[in-house]
């Protein structure tokens, strides 16, 4: 995810294009940024304040600890059922009379280049950069944790989502909290509905939204020079209108089918720098080691990689925010617990291997200065960040380290950041929508006006810099982790049961493999 | 004995050439046919979360659309003929699928149309004829 890097204090460079509106709107900009931070400023604050005396925030270790407790009440599933997770997505399971029916595969596929974005490349580079090469471990650590909470919230989304007449279907935690909550008896399941819904209809207005097409402007001004960035708007609404009110195919299709293409290219390149630099491997996960336990000189010693190693992950792979489980629930299964068991190849995917390959390029390339003396990491001049061998931080530093070895590959990262931009657009315009319906009922006009405001905000994101209201929707899909988790600990017993019957049924030879 | 032919049909000439053959050969064999239509479809595609959530919709108007346009006048055809018909409608790799039908069904041939593609596009795409002739569990005939 990738409106994140802004909260992790993304690269200056970026912030500093980000910050390019028009002058025009220069008056404009200032007096909504202080509206909304006088007004909001509180809330964010709170959503992002660290526990006392440290600083790690609180939000963080909310979905950690829920990762962790999920990983433990469910035996290690992610573990277990990993081969069988490969072995759905492969097909393997799958009803050929079924055929022509969403597969696995594209569940997954789309819900990744939801999630697969500007955070596994700038957020990584951040944590490296702050935390040292020991953030890497933490951030693994996470990302493997992780993956039971995608787990129990995608097959609690499957379960629990409405079918209609006509055949579609709408999922996602409003539908388990209000329909999980009143079959097993618990109140309050309608609040938390609500709130998710609110949270999710305004961070996909924001940090789904503004700061990707933000972010987006600020990588194609650092490519072609600086220019308004209300054209960049422009066009990107145009675009996004195109996709989801004119419901023209073709364009998300290609982008549908591009970014996974730049996911593996940007993965295949990684690994090729790693192999070209194969001596300095096991020295990078040396590095790696040392640093998760130990003082190497990075900000905060073993603690600071630990606290960006885990922000990291939670921030870049969702796990607990309950937007997988809207992307999720529309699959045709007649098991609910089959999606749980693809989904948690995401935060694999996303963090432990995507993170980790830029983690990887940054370590071997030798980014870092350390000290020769004493080998440990050097800190820049004002002693926040590590000092790298280009100076730059972020998805800067991230390219530079690619570039080192391929010139021309700061080109195909800039496509890369705008494409994946844009299909987390396009993923949250539908979370966005999901929770608008579930608010004000579905409708043919209801649904356009939705659109119409998330081409409005597309255009916005781009144009100015609203800061503080950037940083509202931030907190935004941070509060749709608290409520969201809090339904996953009441519902995780149906869970459970679900999966005890399908793990027998598929021991005992009931569910099995078609040839 | 009376044979099955497995016919490879999707409203083109070059299905229908092949479709007239048929006819023409199970009515002097006394066989029956099966009209196979096959959309093409990879489970490996990628769509987008809008696109997935109708897909179930999608897909049965795309049958019945397939079943009233294409496939129910070919029935009605054969059918006037006083040939044995079935039909097999299914989703998948269009040779695949038709090599999956012929053995399904018990059948003993397989019929389809010559596309007339040029050498270089089956060569970079591959063709449909090609696919089974390769891979085919019973002869196939290519109409021209």
């Amino acid at each position: 995810m990738t409106h994140f890097a802004k909260r992790l204090g993304v690269p200056a460079a970026l912030a500093t294009l980000a910050a390019t509106g028009p002058a025009a709107a220069q008056g404009l900009d200032e007096a909504v940024n202080s509206v909304f931070a006088s007004s909001t400023g509180w809330f964010v604050s709170f959503i992002f304040s660290s526990f006392p005396g440290t600083s790690f925030p609180w939000i963080v270790g909310w979905l950690v600890v829920a990762a962790t407790i999920f990983t433990i009440y469910f035996g290690f599933i992610q573990f277990r059922a990993f081969g069988h997770s490969i072995a759905l997505v492969r097909g393997d399971y799958s009803d050929p009379n079924d055929a022509g029916e969403v597969s696995h595969f594209q569940a997954l596929a789309t819900a990744l280049s939801g999630t697969v974005g500007l955070g596994n490349i700038a957020g990584v580079a951040v944590a490296i950069g702050i935390g040292g090469p020991g953030a890497t471990f933490w951030m693994i650590l996470a990302g493997l944790l992780g993956m039971a909470s995608k787990f129990t919230e995608c097959t609690l989304g499957v379960k629990y989502r409405n079918e209609y007449e006509d055949g579609h279907v709408s999922g996602g935690p409003m539908y388990y909290m209000t329909k999980g909550f009143s079959e097993r008896g618990v109140g309050g399941g309608k609040v938390l509905a609500v709130l998710f819904s609110i949270f999710c209809i305004l961070g996909a207005f924001g940090g789904g939204n503004m700061f990707q097409s933000n972010q987006a402007h600020a990588q194609l001004a650092n490519v072609f020079g600086d220019y308004p960035g209300w054209i960049t708007g422009l066009v990107f609404a145009l675009i996004v209108f195109m996709v989801i009110v004119g419901g023209i195919k073709a364009i998300a299709q290609v982008t549908e089918r591009v970014v996974p293409f730049m996911g593996i290219l940007y993965v295949g390149t990684a690994l090729i720098i790693i192999l070209l630099n194969y001596d300095q491997i096991g020295n990078a996960f040396g590095q790696i080691f040392r640093g998760a336990f130990t003082w190497d000189g990075a900000v905060g010693g073993a603690t600071g990689a630990l606290i960006q190693g885990f922000r990291r992950a939670a921030f870049s792979n969702e796990a607990g925010v309950g937007s997988a489980a809207i992307a999720h629930s529309a699959v045709r299964t007649n098991e609910p617990i089959t999606e749980g068991f693809v989904s948690l190849l995401e935060p694999f995917i996303d963090t432990v291997v995507i993170c980790t390959m830029t983690a990887l390029v940054i370590i071997i390339t030798g980014q870092l200065v350390t000290d020769p003396q004493t080998g440990m990491f050097v800190l820049n001049e004002s002693g926040d960040a590590i000092q790298t061998l280009s100076g730059n931080s972020g998805v800067a530093l991230t390219s530079a380290a690619f570039s080192e070895s391929f010139g021309w590959f700061r080109y195909i990262l800039a496509l890369a950041v705008v494409l994946f931009a844009f299909s987390t657009m396009i993923s949250w315009s539908y979370y966005g929508l999901k929770a608008w319906t579930f608010l004000f009922g579905e409708g043919r006009t209801k649904e356009l006006v939705f659109k119409v405001i998330f081409c409005i905000f597309t255009w916005i994101g781009a144009a100015a810099s609203l800061g503080p209201v950037i940083d509202f929707s931030d907190a935004m899909i941070f509060s749709m982790a608290v409520v969201n988790i809090i339904a996953l600990y009441v519902l995780m017993p149906v869970v459970k049961t679900e999966m005890n019957s399908y793990l027998s049924r598929l021991r005992s030879g009931e569910i099995r493999k078609f040839a | 004995m009376s044979r099955k032919i497995v016919v490879g049909y999707d409203g083109s000439e070059a299905s229908r050439r092949a479709l007239d053959f048929a006819i023409s050969r199970a009515g002097a064999q006394g066989d029956s046919i099966i009209i196979a239509h096959v959309l093409e479809w990879s489970p490996y595609s990628f769509l987008t979360p809008n696109e997935i959530e109708e897909r179930h919709q999608r897909r049965k108007e795309e049958l019945q659309r397939a079943e009233e346009m294409l496939i129910q006048p070919m029935v009605r055809l054969v059918e006037a003929e006083g040939i044995p018909v079935s039909t097999a409608m299914r989703y998948g790799h269009i040779a695949e699928t038709l090599c999956k039908i012929a053995q399904d069904e018990n059948a003993a041939l397989i019929f389809i149309g010559r596309m007339g593609h040029s050498g270089f596009t089956s060569r970079i795409f591959g063709s449909v004829a090609g696919t089974l002739a390769q891979a085919s569990p019973v002869p196939v005939t290519i109409v021209p």
